[in-house]
């Protein structure tokens, strides 16, 4: 399976009477993304605003983020199974509106959405300060469930990407990359000689608002099962969690895995990238077994030589990732597991709720909850109302100027475990 | 400018008093450096000064804890130092246990910073390495000049409040305290590197080692529940409404004790929860399904348990530090234990 990413560079967003992609900015009309966002019932009212890197700006409390995408060819549009019908994506050309990205904010639905600042400390430890942000601002109907409301906002969060996608579509991309895996049997043969690696992704499904979505099954169902890595690059996995921000994976972190990436990158010079097993995260004993079980004889089953194992959220999941780890490692496959620690605020804790001495090959997204002092902001996008409430904050965080002081667990991607950042945590 | 005070801990066989058989050597102070201490004013040159050592037999310390820091406390109060050492104790236990228990006393109650120096197997550096820094001397006093030369320069920067650097850069011995940091690569990036090295059986170093785990054996089971006294210890952040003690979303600071006394069924209108981790609807809708008071109600009544005690314990386990919860049970099961609980059901959520 072969996919070609068209990367159009963005570096300004505008509200305009007409969207469309010129040069390097996007225009946008307010007005139709307002008509597609209020054609859901559940959403009352919808504010648009735009946040651009280096603003002093505080977009809180965020839901999740996506970017703008469209299938210029091959099979099947963005986000099969939800917003395009199902087919088969992954082939052909997909075009990105690199440097973009749709955020969705409104008031709190659980307690775990998160921060992005686009400018000051904060800034640092969110990639979504680097990116042209639309942002929407949806507003619940009276009387509907939190499930109801996460539904409707993380739908308008997809229609609206799809929407400036479509932008894309007839635009000459500024650079063209090609990413390509061959059915098991012919990557043998081409790259025999070079070891075989899978990646694992633990996708987040302990429900109650932390799900996942493959080609729109609630991944809480699935057995694990295989994947093409360019099929996660046309949105076959949506994010759908409010876990903390730090550690969740948005939709645009799943459209930009950077360990598919980053595999790729070493494909056919130190390793055979053969694909992506992908597993869940449920919170029964009976389920974490079977999952496990059937991530390790997938694994065997490919004859991979070695796995990446990357895991979302934290604490009950620890133990999903250690269960798959040991269970690999027994099967004679070497693996790397990419995790993030709550340390404790002093960093003095136990990093993790579960461990095993065969998981030997640890990369950390940092500690989460390591404190940090975000600086006051002249514009807040969303309610800043409820910082003392997402996980990370706490009463009292909240100085009259206008500072905030939370955990890093607050800031969305900050400790990411898909090994998003440069952020790591050390012993001392 | 003022030089910095320091004051310097030793024991007895430094002092040059007497071996073993003065190891019962009460606390004493001299003006001054005394054995040790000349190296290391030497070291520390212009910069500080010792102005008092305080003498103490090993024995005398580890049999006599609460007296022996007590008064130590108050002769280094009286000093007022800007720099607490002592040792190097190397790889004698009792004085490295005496080392690292004054200097953390001093620095917690005090707020004076506070170094020693030890040899990594030393018994001292497992039992206080996380509250000072305990400099890495060798196993014995053959390494008495480096290990003052390091300790005297590691002083020095925290006296003059420069930045300390990691423990390999500095020669402190690892703490267990995890510290962000920004690398050079993203981790994505770092798990493929640290995958390939693993496949050609190239050495690499993980980012996390892995900790030992406490396992906890169960308690034998109680043969008659008809008298049993039960309560409930949940993690699940059930809280009168309105969460009177704000117990955090995640990463809770504290615990809530809350009279169940006079509930029969928890509802809406009374209970809820704080928990950030999950859906809260269901929970918020009736508390009973994450503390099952009804269900122990008709047990209590029909005599399937004895009693349900009047107060639950409450917390969030969601992204709360292990050693908070550790503390928070410590006091919960005290507690419990004089309130004459015979057991508790613990619920998550």
């Amino acid at each position: 399976m072969k996919l070609e990413l068209g990367n159009i560079e963005i570096t300004d967003i505008q509200f305009s009477n007409e969207s469309r992609v010129k040069g390097s900015t996007l225009y946008v009309n307010k007005k139709e993304i307002e008509n597609l966002i209020l054609e859901d019932e559940h959403i009352k009212e919808v504010k648009i605003d735009i946040a651009k890197p280096g603003e002093s700006t505080r977009i809180t409390p965020v839901k999740d983020v996506v970017e703008p995408r469209v299938k210029v060819s091959g099979d099947g549009g963005v986000f099969p199974g939800v917003i395009s019908k199902d087919e088969t994506v992954g082939t052909g050309r997909t075009n990105v509106l690199k440097g973009a990205a749709v955020v969705t904010t409104g008031k709190i639905v659980g307690f775990q959405e998160g921060i992005i600042d686009m400018s000051g400390k904060g800034a640092q430890y969110t990639p979504f300060s680097q990116t042209y942000n639309l942002v929407l601002s949806c507003e619940k109907a009276d009387d509907i469930k939190a499930h109801t409301y996460e539904r409707a906002v993380r739908m308008a969060g997809l229609k609206t990407a799809t929407y400036l996608g479509e932008l894309a579509r007839d635009i000459e991309p500024d650079n063209i990359e090609s990413y390509e895996t061959l059915p098991l049997m012919k990557s043998k043969e081409e790259f025999k000689g070079l070891p075989s690696v899978a990646y694992v992704q633990m996708l987040q499904s302990q429900g109650l608002l932390h799900d996942t979505y493959v080609y729109g099954v609630d991944a809480k169902q699935i057995i694990p099962t295989l994947i093409y890595p360019t099929e996660i690059m046309d949105g076959a996995i949506i994010s759908g969690n409010c876990v903390s921000a730090c550690d969740k994976n948005t939709t645009y972190h799943h459209q930009n895995n950077c360990v598919v990436h980053d595999l790729y990158k070493r494909h056919g010079k130190d390793i055979n990238f053969i694909g992506v097993i992908i597993t869940n995260e449920n919170v029964y004993l009976a389920d974490k077994e079977r999952a496990s079980n059937w991530t390790a004889k997938l694994a065997d089953f490919l004859g991979v030589d070695g796995v990446v194992v990357s895991q979302e959220g934290f604490g009950n999941p620890d133990t999903d990732l250690i269960m798959n780890c040991k269970k690999i490692e027994e099967k004679g496959i070497d693996t790397v597991i990419i995790t993030d620690e709550y340390a404790g605020r002093d960093g003095a804790s136990q990093s993790l709720a579960d461990a095993d001495e065969k998981a030997n090959a640890v990369i950390t997204g940092g500690n989460a909850n390591e404190l940090i002092t975000l600086p006051p902001m002249d514009k807040i996008i969303g309610h800043i109302d409820y910082v003392n409430k997402i996980a990370g904050g706490f009463e009292g965080n909240m100085t009259e100027d206008g500072s905030i002081t939370v955990e890093l667990q607050a800031i969305i991607g900050a400790t990411n475990e898909l090994g998003f950042n440069k952020l790591t945590a050390r012993e001392y | 400018m003022s030089k910095y005070k320091i004051v310097h801990y030793i024991n007895q066989f430094y002092a040059g008093i007497g071996g073993e058989d003065m190891a019962n050597y009460e606390p004493e102070k001299r003006e001054g450096f005394v054995g040790p201490g000349q190296a290391f004013q030497g070291n520390l040159k212009s910069e500080a000064e010792i102005t008092a050592t305080i003498i103490c037999g090993d024995s005398y310390y580890n049999e006599n804890m609460e007296e022996a820091k007590n008064k130590i406390l108050s002769m280094v109060k009286e000093e007022n130092p800007d720099l607490f050492i002592a040792g190097p104790a190397f790889n004698a236990g009792r004085y490295g246990m005496a080392c690292g228990d004054i200097a953390s006393y001093v620095e917690k109650e005090l707020g004076i910073k506070s170094i020693t120096g030890m040899y990594i197997e030393n018994p001292g550096v497992d039992s206080y390495k996380k509250n000072i820094y305990i400099i890495e001397t060798k196993n014995s006093a053959a390494g008495m000049r480096k290990a003052v030369k390091s300790m005297s320069a590691f002083g020095l920067k925290l006296l003059n409040n420069e930045e300390i650097l990691s423990p390999s850069e500095e020669g402190y011995i690892k703490r267990g305290l995890r510290k962000n940091i920004f690398v050079e690569k993203r981790g994505s990036e770092r798990a493929v590197d640290m995958l390939i090295k693993k496949l050609k059986k190239e050495e690499f170093t993980t980012e996390f080692p892995m900790p030992e785990f406490d396992r906890v054996p169960p308690s034998p089971a109680i043969k008659d529940m008809s008298k049993a006294k039960i309560a409930i210890v949940t993690s699940g952040g059930i809280v009168p409404i309105n969460n009177p003690d704000h117990i955090e979303a995640s990463s809770a600071s504290k615990y809530g004790k809350y009279d169940i006394s006079r509930f029969k069924n928890l509802t809406c209108e009374d209970h809820e929860t704080a928990h950030g981790g999950y859906d809260p609807s269901y929970a918020n809708e009736d508390a009973d399904r994450v503390i099952p008071i009804d269900v122990l109600r008709d047990m209590e009544k029909s005599n399937r348990i004895g009693k349900l005690h009047n107060y639950f314990y409450t917390t969030t386990g969601n992204g709360t530090a292990v050693a908070n919860a550790k503390a928070f049970a410590a006091e919960i099961a005290q507690e419990l234990i004089s309130d004459g609980v015979d057991a508790v059901i613990l619920t998550s959520t």
